[in-house]
């Protein structure tokens, strides 16, 4: 099969719906003649022309109240905030009024509505271009969170989430743009709310998402070589969330870490832990470990952020504490 | 239209007397002496015409077209209310009637009619959206980047500002600067007018021209009507603490309505008798909405966990 990046995965769903459906239309900084600050939306000016592909000013409110007002006259818009940290703008019109909409209107209202943005930290971005901040989301009802760690899955869940008729955030990492991975040519979508298992395992499950996926295989091969088979399971989707896999999963290994790049406190790595400790408690030979983030803003320098960030050693150390 | 300012008028006025009567829950925010903007602008739209709303938004959506007896049993907080009792007087919305909702948040619905205005003009229709706020909404951010936004990109919008002199509590002369709201379109090269919002007349003039350049494609405005709110912020607050009655008995010798019927009458558009004949109408529709409302059934309490997701 052929290999892409991740970013030309997203491209690749993102002109594959626009292609599908006439409604579905891009606004976003930066996001036209300079293809976004990650180049994500390069070349589709070009195909697709400015009504379709539109510039907006630095106007993060703007940007997603215009999409939803968008949506709700049955457009499909995918609106992109060029980095998560800038979404405190717009957190009245997500929280408040796209999550709400419908709800508050008794149902009348569809919001088939793509909010893209990126996270993440590890390129020194500093404390305000760095963050993981998907937990805000995850805690408003209304709202479908999406956090692909694959290029195969950042394409399929990227239409799903545009044929959606639901609001979703979509929220990519920056260092997996240029990730490669195996996608193919047929057209193809990831459904919202099924896990995947990227590796099986009968000694331990880590739960992980978008980047921390990667280091969680990577810590995975070398814990095999110990003799240590880790179960590898990405939710993909943190809402709905597949609860269902990560308990099968955990009823199998009887032990759990979660990792997340996130910080710790009020996290999707604490909601997962307390669906498993509610459901699944009879199944835990040893208590749950998180591995996240330490509870500060994300430093500049180097060597803070790599002290600060989850990476493949703390992994292999709570994989190693958990089977104690 | 007169019809529309009895009803927006007999709809705010019965609606306190059931609130101070313990039969509403919530919040009410009274849009009495305000009915002439209203209904000024929504004379000029159609069905297809879309609106968003504020907090103190009973009179927008009556005037864009909506019912009194679902408006009432959403007041009610029952079943057959606009939003099946999940929205409230604060939320009150009708995709059908082109209402985007009533909103409680200040500022909020702007850049969504801009959002909306964009959709129509992508698809080559010759419909407009009209986004109401009050003078308290042109000092938050949402304003700004909505405004700009608009200009930037040439929408099908009518920004509709009711200035009526507070932000909640806050009078204008403390909350901003400019000496007419006005004044902040000239930022976004947006024409701007103002209109005597005690005078739908002047109201609809106004407005209508804006409405025409959006029509057609001539790209969005900014009307300030200068009004006035009778009563206080919401019905538990009696508006003294921050107004002298002097002012207020000021404004109230400008009551729209009244206004309006003289002029109809002086101008022999309407005899004292008809508009006497319309008032009686619109009261026995109220009592009629009351009834609905009253006789509705509350929702079950598990329908709370409906309608998040589609």
């Amino acid at each position: 099969m052929r290999k892409i990046t991740y970013r030309e995965a997203v491209r690749e769903a993102l002109r594959e719906e626009m292609i599908r459906d006439a409604r579905v239309f891009l606004l976003g900084e930066d996001i036209a003649e300079f293809g976004g600050s990650y180049k994500v939306t390069e070349g589709l000016l070009a195909e697709f022309g400015p009504e379709r592909v539109r510039n907006t000013p630095i106007s993060e409110a703007a940007i997603v109240g215009a999409a939803l007002g968008a949506a709700l006259m049955g457009m499909r818009p995918v609106a992109e905030i060029m980095y998560i940290d800038f979404i405190g703008i717009a957190m009245d019109q997500i929280v408040n009024q796209v999550a709400k909409v419908k709800y508050m209107f008794g149902g009348k209202a569809r919001v088939p509505l793509v909010l893209r943005t990126q996270g993440g930290g590890g390129r020194s971005s500093g404390a305000q271009h760095a963050q993981s901040l998907e937990a805000w989301f995850v805690h408003v009802p209304g709202l479908k969170v999406v956090m692909p760690s694959t290029p195969y899955d950042a394409k399929g869940l990227l239409k799903s989430a545009i044929r959606d008729d639901n609001p979703v955030m979509f929220i990519e990492h920056k260092l997996l743009y240029a990730t490669q991975g195996e996608v193919p040519d047929a057209d193809y979508t990831v459904p919202l709310g099924v896990a995947d298992v990227k590796r099986d395992g009968r000694d331990i499950t880590v739960v992980a998402t978008s980047r921390v996926v990667h280091l969680a295989m990577a810590a995975a091969d070398r814990l095999a070589t110990q003799g240590i088979e880790v179960e590898v399971v990405d939710p993909r989707t943190l809402v709905p969330l597949d609860e269902e896999a990560i308990l099968a999963s955990v009823k199998k290994t009887n032990r759990l870490v979660i990792a997340q790049e996130a910080t710790p406190r009020c996290s999707v790595a604490s909601e997962i832990a307390a669906i498993v400790t509610e459901r699944a408690f009879d199944d835990l030979d040893a208590p749950i470990a998180r591995v996240t983030a330490l509870p500060t803003p994300v430093p500049f320098a180097p060597a803070l952020e790599q002290h600060v960030l989850p990476d493949e050693e703390k992994l292999i150390a709570a994989v190693h504490a958990a089977l104690q | 239209m007169y019809r529309q300012m009895a009803r927006i008028r007999m709809f705010e006025e019965r609606a306190a007397e059931l609130y101070r009567a313990g039969e509403l829950p919530g919040f009410l925010h009274s849009s009495v002496g305000q009915e002439a903007v209203a209904v000024g602008v929504c004379a000029h739209l159609t069905p297809g015409d879309v609106i968003t709303s504020t907090h103190r938004g009973h009179g927008h959506v009556i005037a864009k077209g909506a019912r009194l007896d679902r408006m009432m049993a959403e007041l009610y907080a029952r079943e057959t209310g606009y939003c099946r009792g999940k929205g409230g007087s604060m939320h009150i919305a009708d995709l059908d009637l082109g209402i985007l909702g009533a909103n409680g948040i200040v500022g909020g619905g702007i850049p969504i009619a801009v959002g909306a205005a964009l959709a129509l003009r992508l698809r080559g229709e010759r419909r407009v959206a009209v986004s109401f706020f009050g003078d308290g909404a042109t000092n938050t951010g949402a304003f700004h980047e909505g405004l700009n936004l608009a200009a930037a990109w040439e929408v099908p919008c009518v920004f509709v500002c009711e200035n009526n002199e507070y932000a909640e509590s806050t009078s204008r002369r403390v909350h901003q600067r400019v000496k007419d709201v006005v004044t902040r379109a000239v930022a976004y090269d947006l024409p701007g007018t103002i209109a005597d919002g005690m005078d739908v007349f002047s109201v609809y003039a106004v407005v209508g021209e804006a409405i025409a350049r959006a029509r057609q494609g001539r790209g969005p405005s900014f009307v300030e009507a200068k009004t006035y709110r009778f009563s206080g912020h919401h019905l538990g607050d009696p508006g003294t603490a921050y107004r002298s009655k002097e002012e207020v008995e000021v404004h109230r010798r400008r009551d729209p309505i009244k206004l309006f019927r003289e002029k109809l009458v002086r101008e022999g558009l309407a005899s004292s008798a008809e508009l006497e004949a319309i008032d009686g109408e619109v009261a026995a529709e109220l009592e009629q909405a009351v009834r609905f409302a009253r006789e509705s059934p509350l929702p079950k309490p598990e329908t709370a966990l409906e309608d998040i997701y589609s």
